[in-house]
């Protein structure tokens, strides 16, 4: 007795967390899925009935693998797990196939999943110093941070209702992260670089995590005033990053090489067809642009400024995903969006080059490539705004100024998030848990600054 | 401030959590010609807008009694009326006379789980909340947690969001715990109105009566039956008088109407038992057909006596020594009486013993954990039947979590924490070696738990043999009632070696 008492005692106020967000997930195992699930089903089916050779080439179902190679054989593990359960939802003309057991396996499958994130978590509980907390459990950083992480409403609603696995692909990022804080450079590197394989969308962040280990692994000492020191320069170092990427990269494209499918593979990962804006618009800066360019049109329409029969058919706001113009601002190839991103992000990564300020100044710098890459990038998702909300928690329960700054980003960023799930019923589900999620954090994080202001 | 703030994310996690179960299904979802207890709701819906009130408990050419007849008191009818008047904005399809029977729609489960959602909001919680708030000698993380676990227990959320079954047993809970709230503060008269319109909400409410009617008696007597005691005495009687007055008034017209709706409230030829209930006649029918054997009367009357010769010992001592802490021990102990000894009893009437079990979690968390999670599993049968089983599962675990963390129940398990402390001295005054009682509860404790989890398994992945197709359910009841009749003897012990006798044994010593 005295031993359950333990381990189920006020010490392990973590395990409660999980546990607890754990089952709320299963709660939400028969809410509704969108199209994402058809999607990851199909993948299943492609991994599982068809040789490697295929996978990138299949077009049954328009949802074609558009990730890459590692998470394809992740598809593939899962899919040996997904025969015990429902053995039709591995045939590749199984379109739309969604048996109850097809949607146990599948929410679970993610459920699984998301305790690589749950690591990852505690692992970044371990870098924040406690040293201003208060007495109470509550006001402590580490319970805050763990909330924010665990119960963060964008990651519920996106991986258990929306349905993705964003919880151990985050979990990657965040684990790396830890690592790099933890002054274990290879590892963080070895996990960025795995998780790049696993879904591109990483990308964003890479120019962030490039500048930092060059400039503050590779180099390794500064002179006195904090400005590089060329001669501290470590082609060991270097070369050791480099040979990381290069096998986790040959490891993941290396198949794919060997069959000469990699133009193809490519094509699948950058799909630049698509079109500037997301079927629902990401609320970046290319829809504020859209949302100009309609209503100059409207206006020159009005004033007779612009000739009818010259306007494109297709517009923006129709709600679909292709590629068309603009009819009075210039139009946006992806070329631009990369320049206007770019430019976006130079300031931090010049800050991390000249300033290094440790994991910290990385973190920031981070943050930054990742928003700047979801308000200017090609083709955003709005569920981008999770690769800069997660890592900015860490952030928040540092300082006041990050905190405010967060309690923006965040319940502005999950707000954005609304429209993804539309039907009524889930309509109680998204309202109460954004409510409970923002009121705890501004609540928290208030106390916890509470003695600085 | 901070209080407030933390207490809203436990609600908004109460409500979340009542709500995803709700996505579920419910109770005769898809099974014509009954279909189930939601399709009753909204009968009543459809019989209170449609039909003139005379009507509305009389068998008729528009209203069949068979058909899901009303049977509970007008208070619920009243509330029918007017859910039914937001249906007919809504979708006046939804309660058309006759057409709508058996009407299934997205949309309309969606309507009926929100008034659910919101009868609760407005009256349950609140009463929950106010609860935690106004404990004394408590920090407020723990008036938090302690809410926290209330409004986590799985058998109100499981059986108002998940069966229908007699949906709105938080608004009659509700009620009664806003009674509970009045007469233990000393708010006497609105407490007591609030608990006659639980009454007349669920006449089960009545299993809650004797020991409001007790508690009070017991305090106009200590104020004296000369003076204040009589005025309070005669005022409480007023409020009771007029507030049945005011919810029965449209049928006090004519005694015939008044003897109907007794009738409806109180199905007298029903028998001993329905189903499978985890009370002392089910299981006692196992082995020796009692139903069968002896005459209608006679069983009412045993059923009667046991009731009441359990319960009396608590309720005197209630009267002679009214306290708010012995109040809500009485009843626990007068709902459980109730629950095993009495007439027709459903198996979801365990939730009137729940709620005061809840109550007293900050006194005895473990027994209340343990108690709250039995109450849970005697429902089995009912849950798995409507397919609630992963929300059965998660809920349970949730509450159980919690529990075990807000309250470090299993490093409570001392004599003292048990509230056993002062009959383990009168034990020991004549057997010196009686120390083991926290070891043997523990013990119990365990085997308790073990036998559930099993029965559960059993339940699930198991067929139940040819010739005993309720083997399993027959199981359950057989081991929930152990559990109860143990539970009735241990909470009757506290109340009867209350910490009046304690005081007086340090005393002595």
């Amino acid at each position: 007795m005295a031993a359950v008492g333990v381990a189920t005692g006020g010490g392990n106020w973590f395990s409660a967390l999980a546990l607890g967000v754990t089952l709320l997930k299963c709660l939400l195992i028969p809410t509704y899925h969108s199209t994402d699930f058809e999607v990851h089903r199909n993948w299943l089916a492609i991994t599982h009935s068809l040789p490697v050779s295929q996978w990138y080439y299949e077009a049954t179902s328009e949802w074609t693998l558009d990730y890459p190679p590692f998470f394809a054989w992740f598809e593939y593990a899962l899919s040996h797990v997904a025969k015990y359960f429902d053995q039709e939802m591995l045939n590749v003309r199984n379109l739309n196939y969604c048996s109850s057991r097809t949607l146990l396996f599948q929410r679970f499958s993610v459920i699984f999943t998301d305790t690589l994130f749950v690591y990852a978590v505690h692992e970044c509980c371990k870098c924040i110093d406690g040293k201003k907390a208060g007495r109470e459990l509550t006001e402590k950083p580490k319970f805050i941070l763990s909330v924010l992480l665990l119960w963060n409403f964008g990651l519920l609603i996106v991986d258990h209702i929306h349905f993705q696995y964003n919880g151990f692909l985050s979990g990657l990022m965040l684990l790396s992260i830890a690592r790099l804080f933890q002054k274990r450079h290879t590892e963080g590197a070895f996990l960025f670089a795995v998780l790049l394989h696993f879904k591109h969308i990483y990308l964003y962040v890479a120019p962030a995590y490039g500048v930092y280990l060059l400039r503050s692994y590779c180099f390794t000492a500064n002179k006195p005033d904090g400005s590089i020191r060329w001669n501290s320069f470590s082609f060991l170092r270097l070369i050791s990053l480099g040979l990381i990427v290069f096998l986790v990269s040959a490891l993941s494209l290396g198949p794919f090489l060997a069959l000469n499918q990699l133009p193809q593979v490519f094509s699948r990962l950058f799909p630049f067809k698509r079109g500037l804006c997301h079927a629902y618009w990401a609320p970046n800066f290319w829809a504020l642009y859209s949302a100009l360019d309609k209503v100059l049109s409207i206006i020159g329409l009005e004033l007779k400024l612009l000739d009818p029969s010259k306007i494109p058919k297709a517009s923006m706001t129709s709600g679909l995903v292709q590629q068309f113009q603009h009819t009075v601002l210039p139009s946006v190839t992806p070329l631009a969006t990369l320049i206007c991103t770019l430019i976006a992000i130079l300031p931090s990564i010049f800050c991390l080059w000249f300033k290094p300020q440790g994991p910290r100044g990385f973190l920031r710098c981070l943050i930054l490539c990742a928003l700047s890459s979801f308000m200017f990038g090609w083709h955003v998702h709005e569920k981008a705004i999770l690769l800069a909300v997660l890592p900015m928690s860490l952030l928040s329960v540092g300082k006041a100024g990050d905190a405010s700054i967060f309690l923006i980003l965040t319940t502005t960023g999950h707000y954005s998030l609304f429209p993804l799930l539309f039907t009524a019923p889930e309509l109680p589900i998204k309202i109460l848990l954004m409510l409970l999620f923002t009121i705890y954090s501004i609540s928290s994080l208030k106390t916890l600054f509470r003695s600085f202001s | 401030m901070e209080k407030c703030y933390l207490m809203t994310v436990v609600v908004l996690l109460g409500l979340t959590v009542r709500w995803t179960v709700s996505l579920n299904s419910y109770s005769g979802a898809g099974k014509p010609p009954m279909f189930g207890d939601y399709e009753a709701q909204r009968h009543w819906q459809e019989i209170t807008i449609n039909l003139p009130i005379k009507q509305w408990y009389f068998n008729g050419s528009d209203n069949n009694l068979q058909y899901w007849g009303l049977d509970y008191p007008p208070l619920t009818a009243y509330h029918s009326l007017l859910c039914a008047y937001v249906a007919k904005f809504i979708n006046p399809d939804w309660i058309a006379l006759h057409t709508s029977r058996g009407y299934e729609s997205q949309a309309h489960k969606l309507f009926m789980r929100a008034t659910v959602l919101i009868a609760d909001l407005l009256i349950y919680i609140p009463a929950v909340v106010l609860y935690c708030c106004c404990l004394k000698e408590i920090s407020t993380k723990k008036k938090i947690a302690n809410a926290l676990c209330i409004l986590l227990y799985p058998g109100l959320i499981l059986i108002d969001y998940g069966h229908f079954q007699n949906i709105y047993n938080s608004v009659s809970l509700g009620f009664a715990l806003w009674g509970v709230l009045g007469v233990s503060y000393d708010w006497d008269l609105l407490g007591s109105l609030a608990f006659c319109l639980a009454i007349n909400y669920k006449q089960m409410e009545l299993y809650h009566s004797l020991p409001f009617f007790c508690f009070l008696l017991g305090k106009c007597f200590k104020k004296g039956l000369r003076g204040k005691g009589f005025v309070l005495l005669i005022k409480l009687a007023c409020t009771v008088v007029a507030s049945f007055i005011l919810c029965w008034l449209p049928f006090f017209t004519e005694r015939e109407e008044t003897l109907q709706v007794l009738r409806r409230l109180f199905p007298v030829d029903r028998g001993l038992f329905e189903d499978k209930v985890a009370n002392i006649w089910c299981t006692f029918s196992v082995f020796l057909k009692i139903r069968d054997i002896l005459p209608h009367h006679i069983q009412i009357m045993i059923s009667f006596c046991f009731t009441f010769l359990s319960l009396l010992p608590a309720c005197i001592k209630l009267t002679l020594h009214p306290s708010p802490k012995g109040f809500k021990f009485t009843l626990v102990s007068c709902a459980l009486s109730f629950f095993l000894f009495s007439f027709q009893v459903h198996e979801k009437s365990i939730l009137l013993v729940s709620l005061p079990v809840c109550l007293v979690l900050r006194e005895i968390p473990f027994m209340s954990t343990w108690f709250l999670l039995v109450s849970t599993f005697s429902m089995l049968p009912l849950l798995l039947k409507d397919e609630l089983l992963m929300p059965s599962v998660v809920t349970v675990t949730a509450f159980f979590i919690a529990c075990a963390t807000s309250f470090s129940i299993f490093e409570k398990t001392s004599e003292e924490e048990l509230q056993l402390k002062s009959f383990s001295i009168s034990v020991r005054k004549y057997f010196p070696c009686f120390t083991f009682l926290p070891r043997i509860i523990q013990h119990l404790f365990l085997i308790s738990v073990i036998t559930m989890v099993l029965l559960t398994l059993m339940t699930i992945t198991l067929d139940p043999p040819q010739k005993l197709p309720d083997l399993f359910s027959v199981l359950v009841c057989f081991v929930s009632c152990l559990n109860f009749l143990f539970f009735l003897v241990y909470f009757n012990i506290i109340i009867m070696w209350d910490s009046k006798n304690g005081r007086n044994q340090k005393k002595i010593n």
